[in-house]
């Protein structure tokens, strides 16, 4: 029987009116790693954040080795062996990453011994863990992957047996998280406890021992990795029964409606991100572009939708030419019939802090149902509104509540039904399901299908490679701005993957 | 020679008018590094100043004066805090506030406890912060340049001159090699991640205004103590809001800051020293145009010629835990 490290008992904790965590108990064997699962906002985040400190249970109790525990702030946590890397990462973006390892556990009230007794042992830790950082590197000049590194590093400099990481994977390339796996598979062997917390399904099946799954504030179950499935999982997780597997009809492409030639685009520093590129998306089908992010797939979207200004190319919408280069703007494009759903909801595709329905009309608001004369017909946008709200099950069902405070998936609904119902003729979407729980997913990718079925033309991007293989009738594989590849849908994973690193065609035909 | 004269004369009241812009601008750099904005440093000043004049009328003191004025710039700092940590306010509104509270109540105070008009009385040498004389000023007087650089333009101010000389590398060690450096910087770019690390951010910032009201209130001990004789009511006269243009301008590092106070000083030394003569080419310059340049040099310069400020990051926003 191996030992206990933490035991939480009867948590709950509200925020308002909102039950976040409902009478949590939770065991966690000391040496495993426990994934915890959940749909967004099932309280995950929550129940960690009230182990770490960061906030206070309303109820309950916490014990740790065995030992009742007292843990009203991080402070506590640190002091009982307790480290966060939390999804948004707590580092000092103008520090070093030595400055950041040591804020606020110094030791002395001068900096000249502590850095130097930090820089040694940070040596130690990432010569033991293979957490190889520069620390005096910058923290804003790292890539996330790294700084998520610092992360880990500042907890274990802290002495933390018992780490947790909440969504850790949410922002790392495929490599990236491989890379990361491999790190906690280390820990553990060198006796640390994970705590992992993320929606993906596949992650938890890859690493954890145990996995406790979470619904609603509530936990619904606990069981051992090995003898669960991911059907089971998705299905604890939602509540219902979920199709993992997206059913969809031959295609019957028509004619082409989207057609790229020789695009070629600069991102703001004068690199080339998008190198010659040609395409060509027809009616009824669904082109998928795969790569690893960061590979000009963003600035390929940016430029066709108007975003961005191209180098050199040529764009057709439905016939007709497109000034990339020049005066083509996103409104303009819009009014033609091409519908943009952007890979960056928060910052590009919703004014967070506005109410639902402005968010569900906005980008179209010149349209006279609704204007009333130079006002806006507030009451047509409502109705407008509300009935998106029903055909895509926004919830909660109500036009008024402030857009922020919709989970991912929801925001995501808000955005695909504005777009989705404007009948475009081409649909660009980038990351539909990027931080978007599995009901949703399963929504969303249904919703794509039924658009290729209406003869829409539909260019899809995203670094889920699973959702480019079951949503595409074809796949093109960008590289270091290139297009490097095109593949049907029966594509292996593997003959894919290679083509995404940059191996060359003739090698990964092989 | 009458040139190099003129020229150490000017300097000399750089100097002068340099300090109080100093003092405030490096309370103001406490603050705002780590994270609360201070427009009311104005305000402090002239509480403080006030309070400087009004003690060492009463007890005779300078010392006395020196304490009155940081007592009440360090409440009026703390007051700030409880507006803008505590309760999560608007600083800049808790700041004009300060602002329009110490302009008002200096001067009734001033006139109902000594009834000239909203001044304090004209203090004795001893009340005040008196020129020092370092060793041997007088002895090379007459050496050539060397000697005047010495008597004139590096001995005979005030002990607060000095003081807020050595404060530049003293501000600078705090932030840079001390553990409550690091932390002030860094509860001023992310608090987050100082809570998360187990620090208490109120805290931080609570002592991070109190460092701000023991400047302000050097600050106008030196308006009311060693520049002159006594409070006149509005002594300030936005000496505040040059010093927060000078933080601006240094992009919130202490080195920076002196020599940008400097700078503003000259400007106003000089703005003296030429009024009434026309200068060649330009003909009789306006003193409004030169009281003025401050601004505009803060504002050209800022725009094109030294790069972006980037204040720190969480600056004027309150902090409160997610969700």
């Amino acid at each position: 029987m191996a030992e206990t490290a933490i035991e939480l008992k009867g948590i709950s904790k509200s925020f308002g009116a909102v039950h976040a965590n409902r009478n949590i108990d939770l065991k966690i064997e000391a040496g495993t790693i426990h994934g915890i699962i959940g749909e967004n906002g099932a309280g995950k985040s929550t129940l960690m954040s009230i182990l770490y400190g960061f906030y206070q249970a309303d109820r309950g109790r916490i014990d740790v080795s065995g030992k009742k525990a007292a843990i009203n702030t991080p402070s506590d946590a640190i002091a009982l062996g307790i480290g966060m890397v939390h999804q948004h990462f707590m580092l000092v973006q103008n520090f070093s990453v030595l400055e950041n390892v040591i804020l606020g556990a110094e030791g002395e009230a001068l900096l000249n011994t502590s850095i130097a007794r930090a820089r040694s042992e940070l040596e130690r830790l990432e010569r033991d863990y293979g957490l190889e950082v520069d620390p005096d590197a910058i923290i804003e000049d790292l890539p996330v992957g790294l700084q998520q590194r610092v992360e880990i590093l500042k907890a274990l400099y802290r002495g933390a047996d018992i780490l947790i990481l909440d969504e850790p994977t949410g922002v790392l390339t495929p490599a990236e998280a491989d890379h990361l796996f491999r790190i906690l598979e280390q820990l553990k062997e060198e006796g640390k406890t994970i705590i992992l917390i993320t929606h993906k399904l596949r992650e938890i099946m890859a690493i954890t021992d145990n996995v406790s799954v979470m619904r609603q504030g509530t936990m619904v179950a606990t069981r051992k990795t090995a003898e669960t499935s991911v059907e089971e999982l998705a299905e604890l997780m939602v509540g219902r029964r979920v199709l993992l597997q997206v059913e969809k009809g031959e295609a019957s492409p028509g004619e082409v409606l989207l057609s790229v030639r020789n695009l070629t685009v600069k991102d703001s520093r004068g690199v080339t991100m998008v190198d010659n590129v040609s395409l060509d998306v027809r009616a009824g089908e669904i082109v998928g572009i795969a790569g690893v992010a960061g590979n000009g797939q963003s600035q390929l979207l940016d430029a066709i939708t108007g975003v961005r200004k191209a180098i050199s190319g040529t764009v057709t919408l439905d016939g007709e030419p497109v000034d990339l280069t020049g005066a083509a703007d996103p409104a303009d494009l819009r009014a033609r019939g091409m519908a943009h759903v952007p890979e960056d909801r928060h910052h590009v595709g919703l004014v967070l802090p506005f109410e639902e329905n402005e968010n569900a009309m906005l980008g179209y608001h010149r349209q006279a149902k609704y204007l009333n004369g130079p006002f806006l017909n507030i009451e047509a946008i409502r109705a407008d509104a509300r009935e998106k709200i029903e055909k895509y099950d926004i919830r909660p069902p109500d036009c008024r509540l402030k857009t922020a405070n919709f989970s991912g998936g929801n925001q995501q609904k808000i955005v695909l039904a504005r777009e989705m119902e404007q009948d475009p003729k081409v649909l660009i979407v980038g990351q539909p399901t990027r931080g978007v729980d599995v009901g949703a997913i399963e929504f969303i990718h249904k919703r794509l299908i039924d658009m290729r079925d209406q003869g829409k033309a539909v260019l899809l991007v995203s670094v889920e490679l699973d959702e480019i293989r079951s949503l595409s009738d074809r796949i093109l594989v960008m590289f270091a701005g290139r297009v490097v590849g095109e593949r049907g849908p029966e594509a292996s994973e593997g003959e894919l993957g290679l083509l995404m690193a940059g191996v060359e065609e003739k090698e990964a035909a092989e | 020679m009458d040139f190099f004269h003129s020229l150490i004369l000017v300097l000399d009241s750089t100097v002068r008018l340099s300090i109080p812009l100093l003092l405030a601008a490096l309370a103001g750099l406490y603050s705002e590094r780590s994270g609360v904005f201070d427009i009311g440093l104005e305000g402090k000043m002239l509480a403080g100043a006030f309070a400087a004049g009004a003690a060492a009328a009463v007890t005779g003191s300078a010392w006395a004066g020196l304490g009155a004025a940081m007592l009440i710039s360090v409440f009026l700092a703390l007051v700030h805090g409880f507006a803008s940590i505590t309760n999560r306010g608007n600083q800049i509104v808790s700041g004009v506030a300060i602002n329009f509270i110490a302009a008002g109540s200096t001067i009734i105070l001033g006139q109902a406890w000594f009834r000239q008009g909203g001044r304090t009385p004209s203090l004795p040498g001893d009340a005040r912060f008196g020129a020092i004389e370092l060793p041997f000023a007088e002895a090379v007087r007459d050496v050539p340049i060397l000697g005047e650089i010495y008597s004139e333009l590096i001995s005979g101010h005030s002990l607060l001159t000095y003081a807020a000389f050595l404060l530049v590398p003293f501000t600078w060690w705090v932030l840079f090699r001390t553990r409550f450096g690091l932390r002030l910087r860094a509860v001023g770019e992310n608090p987050a991640a100082v809570d998360t690390a187990g620090v208490s951010v109120s805290w931080l910032r609570y002592r991070a205004v109190i460092c701000t009201g023991i400047l302000t209130g050097m600050a106008g001990t030196y308006l009311s103590l060693a520049q002159n004789a006594g409070f006149v009511k509005d002594m300030t006269a936005g000496r505040g809001f040059i010093a927060l243009a000078a933080l601006i301008f240094a992009k919130w590092k202490p080195v920076p800051v002196m020599f940008a106070c400097l700078l503003f000083g000259f400007l106003d030394a000089f703005a003296i020293r030429i009024q009434g003569t026309p200068l060649p080419l330009v003909g009789q310059v306006p003193v409004q145009f030169m009281q003025a340049l401050p601004y505009i040099l803060t504002v050209v310069l800022l725009a094109g010629f030294i790069g972006k400020a980037v204040p720190p990051r969480a600056g004027g926003v309150p902090y409160v835990k997610e969700r």
